[in-house]
């Protein structure tokens, strides 16, 4: 310290000789500079273990399957009977029951959803659109299961007494209720693609005498299009991993049909009943679970990429 | 001559207003459809479910007779699933958190962990409770308890965490941290003193939302094997639990059988939205309360 | 008279007494002696060949137009150009003998002495108190009592002590811009830095908040050597002692201040501080 000692103040003296001491102990400080990056990282790589866990439990139980079950049999077959004397397993009863299910989400929440994204990001004021958005928000923060219930004890029977022929359980009305729980969803994700638009965008029509309505058809939404296309990609990756509300409200029929008014199982709802049934592990039946599991992963993680991709390019666009 | 004809534009203007209005009407009723649907939704489950709530309802074990059934033991379950899925997801998010924003290199393990957490973000949440059904379930032989159930729950909110507190992390201006690194502060202490406390309040509320999102789960606790029918109340995270969620599946199910159920059903689900409700306002007085200005 | 030049810039003589800089005041000491820096942000060369001494217990100030690498060169007497991921340097910078840009100094070490004002008061959202007290604390000082002394001292010797007394408890985002500034050079002085780097001090400052800390800094310089980069030429005219002038990663001049301004030996120099570019 060549210039401490030229320093008037003496207390300055001592602060900077306090700060010299401590620095000889600091071995521990140094330790801990190299050991929380390394601590970190094995935290970050739970997510990847994670991942690594899903796709090996997953991949290892689907392939002891389908050395029973022929791959073509499976993903080909119309009749699904695990708990039959004569057991075949056809996932398309299944599949059959995700796609309707999820069609009629989509039915659902595809044009309130974006009719919602667009009265809040074209036509709300700054004050509406802090109250409403909130409120949305509220919708999307509903347990499932408290869909399931409303899908089974309300819905339901409301459709039935307007259309008797609909069933006890049947896939419509947790359709529609998965469709509404899907609304928040689409409506913010599409709001915000539509609410970076640049604004000059809108001037540009509003001043040729557009109405608002005209703006936002002709501009805004073939501008915003591919993050509205993503947010109803990602709506129908959440319709077909969604569980509860299918498991209370359709039933567990097997049958491959697209009966709206008749129960129909989903993959996910398959996955419920036979977990829940306590197969014994080891069983055909146990390694179909993992073999439903995977193609249902399968199809939302495709999904979830596609509107990734979808929205990337998007955002190379301004 | 001119080709825009000002009469023709004058005479249609009036159509092409009413058309901007109606639609404007049909977009607002479109936005109030949803909020109509959960005041109905809210209103059918206090008519169900308000009357069946009591004391009795509240304390009492579970039981077959509607009349004498409680949901003690399904709250007691959802304490012990919280007391294991609020540490784990906020000391797994925010390390995970600090290492993606503070000292991963930008770059391909950087990029490739990111992709991997929003991937897993989109993962249906039963197949969450597959992998806990076979690891911890199963392979670690743990059994049906609340650590099954709070670990497979910590890993299906995990990403919502992470997210959150990188968000927060990132909303912490560099110049405080510049502040810090120019008085000669380490990298960690700079992390611990700075950035960590000006993040928590962004943090906690994603964690509080996580947590919510948590024990609303149904679907991963249904794939684990939970009892319909568990006297005991879970006294700690190593006993075999029921959640309230799980009890309004099972009620519900079964309310073709027992019409009560419907009812018993209806006033756990009062109280599940109420817990949500009190953690949700708790999440925005936090945000509120503890925003910084910068 | 001038220092460094670029290579092959003809139209500059080149002074074969850059190596002596004490020549030109041999009474006063080199703190921060720097030889032939050169700087890249990625591709961007920033820094070209920087030849500087800065001179102890002096107000050495930075002028030139923004871009100019004034900012980079004060971050690098600090290596706070670090935190940027694609920086690379080649050169010398010492400080008090010592080299600083290899990595046996630490800069941890390095900060201590060289301590940092921000262009933005920037100060931590704690208490007032808490503010002051943090370099003490993160360099291992844990005696109450003597934090207790070291922050009165610290805000005593920033001028802001009759202002914050009664108040040293309160979150420091209740301060006036002005006082907010004062308050990071006082947090600075906590760690008794022997050089106090300043970015720009006053440019997010009122004129007289600008006033205090012009007067504040004359009084550090009794006890510290500083570098203040700015963008205002009549400040550093008013409170450095000598001027270098940057433009596009190269020192054009180095200078008195009094030299400087009023008979530079640059044309460039003179065009800059009579306001004809920049």
């Amino acid at each position: 310290m060549a210039t401490s000692s030229d320093l008037n103040n003496t207390n300055a003296v001592q602060i900077r000789d306090m700060i010299e001491q401590k620095k000889k102990k600091k071995n521990l400080f140094n330790f801990l500079e190299k050991a929380v990056p390394v601590l970190l990282f094995l935290f970050a790589a739970i997510s990847i273990l994670t991942t690594i866990g899903i796709i090996y439990t997953l991949l290892s139980e689907t392939i002891e399957f389908f050395k029973v079950v022929p791959m073509i049999e499976f993903f080909t077959g119309t009749v699904l009977k695990p708990m039959s004397q004569n057991p075949e397993f056809g996932v398309l009863p299944l599949l059959a029951g995700t796609v309707t299910s999820s069609v009629i989400a989509m039915l659902v929440a595809g044009p309130i959803g974006l009719m919602a994204a667009i009265y809040l990001s074209e036509y709300a004021s700054d004050k509406v659109r802090r109250v409403l958005k909130p409120l949305l928000e509220v919708l999307a923060g509903i347990p499932t299961i408290v869909y399931g219930f409303f899908a089974f004890t309300f819905v339901t029977p409301l459709i039935r007494s307007i259309w008797p022929e609909v069933e006890a359980t049947n896939i419509l009305s947790p359709g529609i209720v998965m469709g509404i729980m899907i609304i928040p969803m689409i409506a913010s994700l599409s709001e915000d693609a539509m609410t970076s638009v640049p604004n000059s965008m809108r001037e540009g029509a509003l001043a040729l005498g557009a109405t608002k309505l005209e703006s936002t058809f002709k501009v805004v939404i073939p501008a915003a299009l591919s993050g509205i296309i993503a947010s109803f990609v990602l709506g129908i990756s959440r319709a077909i991993g969604e569980t509860m509300i299918v498991t209370i409200a359709s039933g567990s029929s097997k049958n491959f049909s697209f009966d709206i008014t008749q129960s129909m199982q989903t993959m996910t709802a398959y996955i419920v009943e036979v977990s829940g049934g306590e197969a014994p592990a080891g069983s055909t039946i146990y390694y179909s679970l993992y073999a439903v599991a995977m193609t249902l992963f399968v199809f939302t993680l495709l999904m979830n990429l596609l509107a990734r991709y979808i929205s990337r390019k998007f955002r190379e666009e301004y | 001559m001119k080709y825009v004809d000002v009469t023709q534009v004058q005479k249609r203007m009036n159509g092409r207003i009413l058309k901007n209005n109606s639609f404007k009407v049909l977009f607002l009723l479109a936005t109030i459809f949803g909020l109509i649907v959960l005041g109905v939704l809210i209103a059918q489950v206090l008519t169900d479910g308000l009357s069946w709530i009591n004391w009795d309802f509240i304390s009492g074990k579970l039981s077959t007779d509607a009349n004498r059934a409680g949901i003690m033991g399904a709250i007691l379950g959802t304490f012990w699933v919280m007391v294991v899925v609020a540490p784990v997801t906020l000391i797994i998010g925010i390390g995970s958190a600090i290492y993606l924003e503070l000292y991963a290199k930008k770059g391909r393990v950087q990029s490739f962990i990111q992709t991997n957490i929003a991937n897993l973000a989109g993962v249906p949440s039963i197949v969450y409770g597959i992998l806990g059904l076979t690891i911890f379930v199963r392979a670690l032989d743990f059994g049906n308890i609340v650590l099954a159930g709070g670990l497979t729950l910590s890993l299906l909110v995990l990403p919502i965490v992470i997210v959150a507190a990188q968000e927060a992390i990132r909303s912490v201006p560099q110049h405080l941290s510049e502040a810090s690194y120019g008085m000669g502060a380490t990298k960690w202490q700079t992390i611990k003193n700075i950035i960590l406390p000006a993040a928590l309040p962004g943090i906690l509320t994603g964690a509080i939302l996580a947590l919510s999102r948590a024990i609303g789960e149904t679907a991963p606790l249904t794939v684990i094997g939970i009892p319909a029918l568990l006297i005991p109340f879970p006294g700690g995270i190593f006993d075999k639990f029921t959640a309230l969620p799980m009890q309004i599946y099972y009620w519900t199910l079964d309310s073709s059988l027992v019409e009560e159920y419907a009812n018993l059903a209806a006033a756990t689900i009062v109280v599940l939205l109420l817990l949500l409700f009190i953690l949700n306002s708790t999440a925005i007085i936090i945000r509120n309360k503890f925003q910084q200005r910068y | 008279m001038s220092v460094s030049i670029a290579k092959g810039n003809t139209n500059v003589k080149i002074d074969t007494t850059v190596m002596q800089p004490t020549a030109v005041n041999s009474d006063k000491k080199v703190v921060f002696d720097t030889k032939d820096l050169n700087l890249w942000y990625g591709d961007t060369h920033a820094l070209k060949d920087i030849n500087l001494p800065i001179y102890e217990k002096e107000v050495t100030a930075i002028i030139g137009p923004s871009g100019c690498g004034k900012s980079t060169y004060l971050k690098t007497l600090n290596r706070m150009v670090e935190l940027v991921p694609s920086v690379r340097t080649s050169g010398v910078i010492t400080y008090n003998g010592r080299e600083i840009l290899s990595k046996s100094f630490k800069v941890e070490e390095l900060r201590t002495r060289v301590g940092m004002v921000f262009q933005k008061p920037n100060p931590f959202p704690k208490s007032i108190y808490d503010n002051i007290a943090y370099g003490p604390k993160i360099h291992g000082i844990r005696n109450k009592k003597i934090i207790d002394e070291i922050v009165e001292k610290s805000l005593r010797g920033a001028y802001i002590w009759d202002e914050v007394k009664d108040r040293l408890k309160e979150n420091a985002y209740g301060l006036s811009g002005g006082q907010q500034q004062r308050l990071c050079i006082a947090r600075t002085l906590a760690i008794e830095p022997d050089v106090i780097l300043m970015d720009e001090p006053t440019s997010a400052l009122d004129p007289k908040s600008t006033h205090k800390i012009e007067d504040l800094i004359q009084e550090l310089k009794q006890d510290y050597s500083i570098v203040i980069v700015t963008h205002n030429m009549q400040q550093a005219a008013r409170i450095s002692d000598r001027t270098a002038f940057f433009l596009n990663g190269e020192v054009v001049e180095y200078d008195h201040t009094d030299t400087i301004f009023t008979n530079p030996s640059d044309m460039r120099t003179e065009d800059y501080i009579s306001g004809r570019f920049g």
